[in-house]
């Protein structure tokens, strides 16, 4: 008898999970499908489901018909320039305000905690001016620096050092450990976790950004990847199936990625929401 | 030892300088510099010319300010009521922790971290008039065909969607993960209660996340006003201005006319909305603390 009462309560559960599967991976699936199709199946009403072979021909006229590398690339220097700077400017900063005790410290910190509030998005003209000003449009330096400076990444790093124990920190200052060694033997490996996990955050949106590489810049010369791609759409729009396959490039990266490291991904995400 | 403490003092300051002097050139100064621009007539060549109120008094005596700014809050208000309503029926939908929830949850938390630009593309060809997926699904039940992108009643709806679908999955993992820190001994005290199902949802559920949901409400709402890839990728600000909204506005007067003024003075008045919206959270959430 119970379980004919919970049945219905069951089934529901039952439907309204497959309609969420189908909702969520439809899009993704569409993406694929067209991207092996040919031209004729892509128009075809009713569309097909299926495809009788696969055209692999699509990701070749994809690569070919941007100049697929030199976005590919310049998303890859950006990307790791961003990563390097990173690393050299959030951790010294992260690690003196975790423990240090100087005269302006909280009201520094609090202008790097503000900026996190600041939508960027809002102050893309300015600084495409100030760019223009000093001959910076169109360089790598101006994709780069205006994001090495994160502060999330202060803030989710300075949690991080001052979890360290006081003891290490003092050993090591008895032993006449410079600071640069004590960021760079006690600091560092306690935070490769949290500086794993900004790795990640920074590498998915750095790959994803479309927006700043399309206002800072006028040329091709240092536009990344998602740009490509648009430029693919504006040439071959007339042919889904190639554009498709030249967005599943731009998209395979990250889901190797998420596939990868989905849990600690998940956590950053979790975290930057409920901090 | 004298020189060492001495230079132990500056240290901290040249530790947090590089941090600071770019956060300063990157988003402090250009705020100032973005005011001050808007008190000028410029085309990004020719010499500044200064234009006093000129630009602001332009923007509200327009009409197509006015447009972009009601597209611009329509957006936002269709966007975030979406997402919070969603994020929550899902977040409860998917609160026990199963094989099947915990795949569910992943899936929906995937778009989020695809380029806007990659689901855009997507979207586009979904939402394609003659032979994009949705509409050949309508024709199945006898419905549409309905222009998604090309009808002005629509387009900035099919916006919405988009960006609901990238979001709701994040979202509702907030959610998810405030409802697990909720005590189970408050539950346990309204089950000897025998508190009705309604008044343990608003007076524990609700009331222990709402500050995880005021947060998520805020950051909805400053996402929402800089909405743009969508825009630029799928419909141009058409049909008939029906999508132009501000950030889009800002770009296309930028680098389409070069009304660097005009522009700068939407810039202006699009912070202060965001910053009167920052400045009344951070007021409540510290009302909130006081009183508690």
């Amino acid at each position: 008898m119970k379980t004919l009462i919970r049945a219905p309560g069951l089934v529901l559960r039952i439907l309204i999970s497959v309609l969420l599967i189908v909702i969520f991976l439809t899009p993704f699936y569409w993406m694929i499908l067209t991207a092996f199709k040919t031209l004729g199946e892509v128009l075809a009403m009713p569309p097909k489901f299926w495809v009788q072979s696969l055209q692999w021909q699509n990701f070749k006229d994809a690569f070919t018909r941007i100049d697929f590398l030199h976005y590919t690339r310049n998303s890859l220097i950006i990307t790791l320039g961003t990563l390097i700077g990173q690393v050299l400017v959030v951790v010294p900063a992260a690690y003196a305000f975790a423990r240090y005790d100087f005269k302006g410290k909280n009201g520094l910190f609090g202008t790097v905690l503000a900026t996190m509030m600041i939508p960027g998005q809002l102050i893309f003209l300015p600084i495409f001016v100030m760019f223009a000003k000093s001959g910076l449009l169109n360089t790598y330096v101006s994709l780069i620096v205006p994001f090495i400076a994160s502060g999330t990444a202060i803030f989710m790093l300075r949690q991080t050092f001052m979890q360290v124990p006081d003891s290490q920190l003092e050993a090591a200052r008895l032993d006449n450990a410079g600071e640069f060694k004590i960021i760079y033997t006690i600091m560092m490996p306690a935070a490769i976790p949290t500086l794993s996990t900004l790795a990640l955050l920074t590498f998915i949106g750095t790959w994803n950004s479309y927006f700043f590489p399309l206002v800072w810049t006028t040329t091709d010369a240092v536009r990344t990847l998602p740009l490509g791609i648009q430029r693919l759409q504006d040439i071959e729009g007339l042919s889904p199936q190639i554009v498709m396959a030249g967005n599943m490039m731009l998209i395979v990266p990250i889901l190797i990625v998420f596939v990868v490291a989905r849990k600690q991904i998940i956590k950053a995400f979790t975290y930057m929401g409920v901090k | 030892m004298k020189s060492r403490s001495k230079s132990m003092k500056l240290l901290p300051y040249l530790l947090v300088a590089p941090a600071v002097m770019i956060l300063t050139i990157f988003y402090i100064y250009p705020i100032l510099y973005n005011v001050y621009l808007s008190f000028f007539t410029w085309n990004m060549r020719g010499p500044m010319k200064f234009a006093g109120l000129n630009n602001y008094i332009e923007l509200f005596k327009g009409r197509d300010f006015l447009g972009i700014l009601s597209n611009t809050l329509l957006y936002m208000v269709m966007d975030v009521t979406l997402v919070m309503v969603l994020a929550m029926l899902l977040a409860l939908f998917l609160q026990k922790n199963t094989f099947i929830n915990r795949f569910i949850q992943t899936l929906s938390f995937t778009p989020n971290i695809i380029s806007l630009i990659s689901v855009s593309l997507i979207w586009m060809w979904l939402m394609n008039t003659d032979t994009g997926l949705f509409n050949y699904l309508l024709s199945l039940f006898g419905a549409g065909p309905v222009g998604w992108l090309t009808d002005k009643q629509v387009a900035l709806f099919s916006l919405v969607l988009v960006s609901v679908w990238k979001s709701v999955g994040f979202n509702a993992l907030i959610i998810t993960s405030a409802l697990g820190s909720i005590p189970a001994h408050l539950y346990e005290a309204a089950a000897l209660d025998n508190a009705s199902k309604q008044s343990v949802f608003f007076q524990i559920t609700l009331r222990m996340i709402s500050p995880t949901l005021f947060f998520l409400i805020l950051m909805n709402i400053i996402g929402s006003f800089q909405v743009f890839e969508t825009i630029n990728i799928m419909t141009q600000g058409g049909p008939a201005n029906a999508t132009n909204t501000l950030i889009f506005s800002i770009y296309k007067q930028s680098f389409e006319y070069y009304r660097v003024g005009y522009a700068a003075a939407m810039a202006v008045v699009l912070m202060a909305i965001v910053g009167l919206i920052t400045i009344f959270y951070f007021k409540a959430l510290n009302r909130r603390v006081h009183y508690r």
